[in-house]
């Protein structure tokens, strides 16, 4: 039998400028001549510029790929794509060392030795994907489609999707929800009715005033919401930072309110009680426009702003000044929703708290607000499967979480673990690599070790494709086509990811995958197609393209189509989605599940003495941890660090650059990582950047390079409300180590 | 000062510029820099104590300096003044490695490409002759980057020294650098 040596130099040879191109038009082992998977795009001159859309992280910018002798030179932002706008940032530019890094899954591969032990043996298709679909079809038969689940994340999932809901199965979750932006889209739906999206709907450019809590914008480089960003700075937008971490975006703050963490909801019923008390509100919008704002204005007024000062540490003169800022610019100030917002555990009352705030400055449907966004309707031009006849996910026993608008990864990991409602035996995981992804990754290998089948979808040999049985390489986005992408925006658009390069090594795109596994499944009916370009051409003839458009999309990656107005006339009343139809200041849906109505602050568990509350963010150049084995982007931030307030390490004898280890209140310890004493954050607190510390043998730089803070979070709190999994509730010691 | 057709310049707006890298990440890209080594650089620059703080962040790079060190101080004439655009630039062919460029540069703006030449930002002089912008300018997120001629009093650039405070690096050393940050 023989084992995998990926060999990187194996690899590279394919992956060389001229080897691959050259031999195109030949055949190559797994490429036979009009093989569907030859890109439209193969043109092997000089300068050659390839429109497509950007992966490295999921804003999905329209990007130009140039492409000398088949060998991809540089990306650069689309100037017709209206989320790049010609501009790019770092992790987009630096999408080529993720389509030329050597450690790319090459081979199909079946799993020889104990699962986890990360030893496998090279395999066909035809093997791999036989045994997949042996492994999911066993488990389907001996428990029911609902033992089935299928974890994913990135554009790529579609069609994994579509298989899925085809076997009749609903466990269907992807991460982005419940450990991400659940809460905050939950927290505005109570409130007015709908979520913020992605992109989220803030009209930035247009806020005079602007609050961020926990926000870093400039730290996490989202395209466009960074220019409209530094757009408003440049026009002169106050702005508000309300943060524990002196952030980039504090340091271009007029207001920087260095909280205690885990207070802002006494800020922000603080800041709505000043408002209230002052009368500095139009009261006749709110009288219009709102339900329950009575009972509000007496809850918060309990939240003067000394006994706020007593919670967060922010000075009753500059809570006051700040909401004097945000209340003077109404409707044209925004309290910014944020994104990844869970916290604390109490993250859908926050972003209510949040979304009310912004009911009370009146900028729904206002300049620099919240806009009314549109998008294009797509619609299928093939079959579709029914939903399953069991719709209930395994991920919420006993009707648990009752606002859940999305399945959750953590109720499926802890179905898994439990067998409650049922047992679940097996799982596909689509681009995401769940140990360093749900809180407490013990408990994420307790259920991989318990489960029937595993099945892994990736590009790199991250740690979950070493707990796979088997291990389906995907090319890059640069290398493929998925379905088309039309998100709600202020003008509406539809995107095209098509491929800039021939798919490297054995790797091949996710449509292809799916379209083999139906096969084996008796699923074809759902994917008549042979390639995708077949099946994205009769999806915009069922979407009413003209013919224009549809050379537009593949010549330019983007068509774009007019707007509906952007804002509501001012003074037209309100028409929300909310069972009132108004802004709900008190929720009868809240009441009615047994939650708070009406956000309440509840003082969080404190660090004990020598401890530290455990903060995460990002940094620039990475996306998570699926950057950190690009070498382009490792260049710029090689390792993390934990940053430690200068002071603080001055008393405990740790200096700038000493090596600590962290050590967490469940004795779990990570490290030793490198100190960076700053004045940049408070005393009570620690922080670094996510994604780092990955062990997987074969990732030959991301390996054991900084260190996992997901390792330290084996304590998380669950939302009541939803389900989503707040991680900064550990807290760490620091210990020196000599190197 | 050599007197050139043009006069390329750049600016940085510290008040945008978040620090990002993406004009360090394109410039490789176009430039064929390897990853190691840098044309470009990112400064972030924190002063105060906790919580009185302010923080400047800019992008730099080579200054294109008037009165170059470099070029003064390059044994043999492989630091030059291009006669177009008024940049500084090296002449591969004629570039010794000796070094002597990189410890005259206040800004440390140079260094040793692995194939043995000094290498540094070119205001991407290849693109800027046919009316592109540099790499670094098209790609930033934040429109920090301005990059235009200094001697057209119409130009972007121009405009922004005229209505915008602004500093620059180094200027005790003499270099008369065309290198802006606006503050």
């Amino acid at each position: 039998m023989q084992t995998t040596d990926l060999s990187r130099r194996h690899f590279l040879s394919i992956a060389g400028v001229g080897g691959l191109a050259a031999t195109m038009g030949s055949t190559l082992p797994w490429q036979a001549p009009g093989d569907p998977l030859a890109s439209q795009n193969q043109d092997l001159g000089e300068g050659k510029i390839v429109p497509t859309v950007c992966e490295m992280c999921f804003w999905k910018c329209g990007v130009h790929a140039r492409v000398n002798n088949g060998k991809l030179v540089a990306l650069t932002g689309n100037p017709e794509h209206p989320l790049s706008r010609g501009r790019l940032c770092p992790r987009g530019v630096g999408g080529i060392g993720a389509l030329y890094d050597p450690d790319r899954l090459s081979e199909p591969l079946i799993r020889v030795g104990e699962r986890g032990s990360e030893k496998f043996r090279v395999a066909t298709w035809e093997e791999a994907l036989d045994r997949t679909a042996e492994g999911l079809r066993k488990v389907a038969d001996q428990y029911g489609p609902e033992a089935l689940a299928l974890f994913y994340h990135g554009s790529g999932s579609s069609y994994f999707k579509t298989l899925f809901k085809g076997m009749g199965c609903a466990n269907i979750p992807a991460p982005s929800y419940a450990q991400c932006r659940g809460p905050r889209d939950v927290g505005f739906e109570l409130t007015f009715g709908e979520g913020v999206g992605s992109p989220e709907i803030v009209d930035v450019p247009n806020a005079r005033v602007m609050a961020l809590i926990g926000t870093h914008l400039g730290e996490n480089m989202h395209n466009t919401a960074v220019q409209d960003f530094t757009e408003a700075l440049g026009k002169g937008m106050r702005l508000i930072v309300v943060d524990p971490r002196y952030s980039v975006a504090a340091g271009k703050s007029k207001h920087w309110l260095p909280i205690k963490p885990g207070t802002d909801i006494a800020l922000i019923l603080g800041w709505a009680n000043i408002i209230i008390r002052e009368g500095w509100y139009d009261t006749a919008y709110i009288a219009r426009n709102t339900v329950g704002f009575d009972k509000f204005a007496a809850e918060v007024s309990k939240y003067t702003p000394e006994a706020v000062y007593l919670e967060t540490g922010i000075k009753p003169e500059q809570l006051i000044a700040t909401a004097r800022e945000l209340a003077d610019a109404a409707p044209h100030a925004l309290v910014h929703p944020g994104r990844r917002v869970t916290w604390y555990g109490n993250d859908t009352q926050r972003s209510r708290a949040i979304a009310l705030l912004n009911g009370l400055l009146g900028n729904w449907g206002q300049p620099g607000g919240f806009y009314m966004s549109s998008s294009i309707p797509l619609k299928q031009a093939v079959n579709q499967p029914a939903n399953p006849p069991h719709k209930d996910p395994a991920d919420r026993p006993d009707g648990i979480y009752p606002f859940a608008g999305s399945v959750l990864a953590n109720g499926m990991r802890e179905a898994t673990l439990t067998d409650n409602p049922h047992p679940v035996k097996a799982w596909m995981v689509y681009g995401t690599n769940l140990p360093q992804v749900l809180p407490d990754p013990r408990k994420t290998i307790e259920a991989l070790k318990k489960l029937d089948f595993v099945v892994a979808v990736d590009i790199l040999p991250t740690e979950i494709t070493g707990w796979a049985d088997v291990v389906l390489p995907e090319c890059t986005y640069l290398e493929r086509h998925d379905d088309l992408i039309a998100p709600w925006y202020r003008e509406p658009f539809v995107a095209l990811r098509q491929p800039v390069v021939p798919p490297m090594g054995n790797s091949k795109p996710g449509w292809w995958m799916v379209k083999e596994l139906s096969k084996r499944l008796g699923l074809e009916e759902f994917f008549p197609w042979q390639t995708a370009d077949e099946l994205l051409d009769s999806r915009m003839v069922a979407s009413g393209f003209s013919a224009k458009e549809m050379g537009d999309i593949r010549k330019k990656g983007v068509i774009t189509r007019a707007a509906d107005p952007l804002y509501l006339a001012a003074g037209a009343p309100l028409d929300l989605a909310t069972p009132s139809g108004k802004i709900e200041f008190w929720s009868q849906q809240l009441e009615d599940t047994g939650f708070d109505p009406i956000p309440v602050y509840r003082r969080p568990e404190q660090p004990g003495v020598g401890e530290f509350r455990l903060l995460t963010g990002r940094s620039p150049v990475h996306t998570f941890g699926r950057t950190t084995n690009n070498a382009r982007l490792l260049a710029q931030y090689p390792e993390n660090e934990v940053w430690l307030n200068r002071a603080t390490a001055v008393d405990m004898g740790i200096r700038n650059g000493d090596m600590v280890m962290l050590k967490n209140q469940d004795d779990v310890s990570a490290g030793p990582i490198r100190v960076k004493a700053t004045e940049r954050i408070r005393g009570d607190c620690v922080y670094m950047v996510h994604g780092f510390g990955h062990r997987g043998s074969k990732l030959s730089r991301a390996n054991n390079n900084g260190v996992d803070d997901n390792s330290l979070t084996t304590r998380y709190k669950v939302d009541p409300i939803m389900g989503g999994t707040g991680y900064s509730v550990n807290f760490v010691t620091l210990e020196k180590v000599e190197v | 000062m050599v007197n050139t057709t043009h006069r390329y310049g750049m600016v940085v707006d510290t008040i945008a510029c978040v620090g990002c890298s993406a004009c360090v990440l394109s410039c490789r890209s176009e430039n064929e820099v390897p990853d190691e080594l840098s044309r470009r650089w990112v400064n972030q620059e924190t002063r105060g104590r906790f919580p009185e703080l302010q923080m400047k962040i800019w992008s730099e790079s080579c200054q294109h300096c008037e009165n170059a060190p470099c070029v003064k101080n390059c044994p043999t004439g492989a630091s030059f003044v291009d006669d177009f655009s008024g940049t500084v630039q090296v002449d591969r062919d004629l570039c010794t490695g000796c070094k002597a460029c990189m410890a005259s540069c206040p800004y440390d703006a140079r260094y040793i490409h692995p194939t043995g030449y000094v290498d540094k930002c070119t205001l991407c002089n290849h693109r800027i002759a046919g009316g592109q912008e540099t790499a670094c300018e098209s790609v930033c997120p934040t429109s920090a980057i301005v990059v235009g001629d200094l001697a057209d009093p119409g130009s972007k650039i121009s405009t922004l020294l005229r209505v915008r405070k602004y500093e620059q690096r180094r200027t005790a050393a003499g270099t008369r650098p065309k290198f802006f940050l606006l503050v």
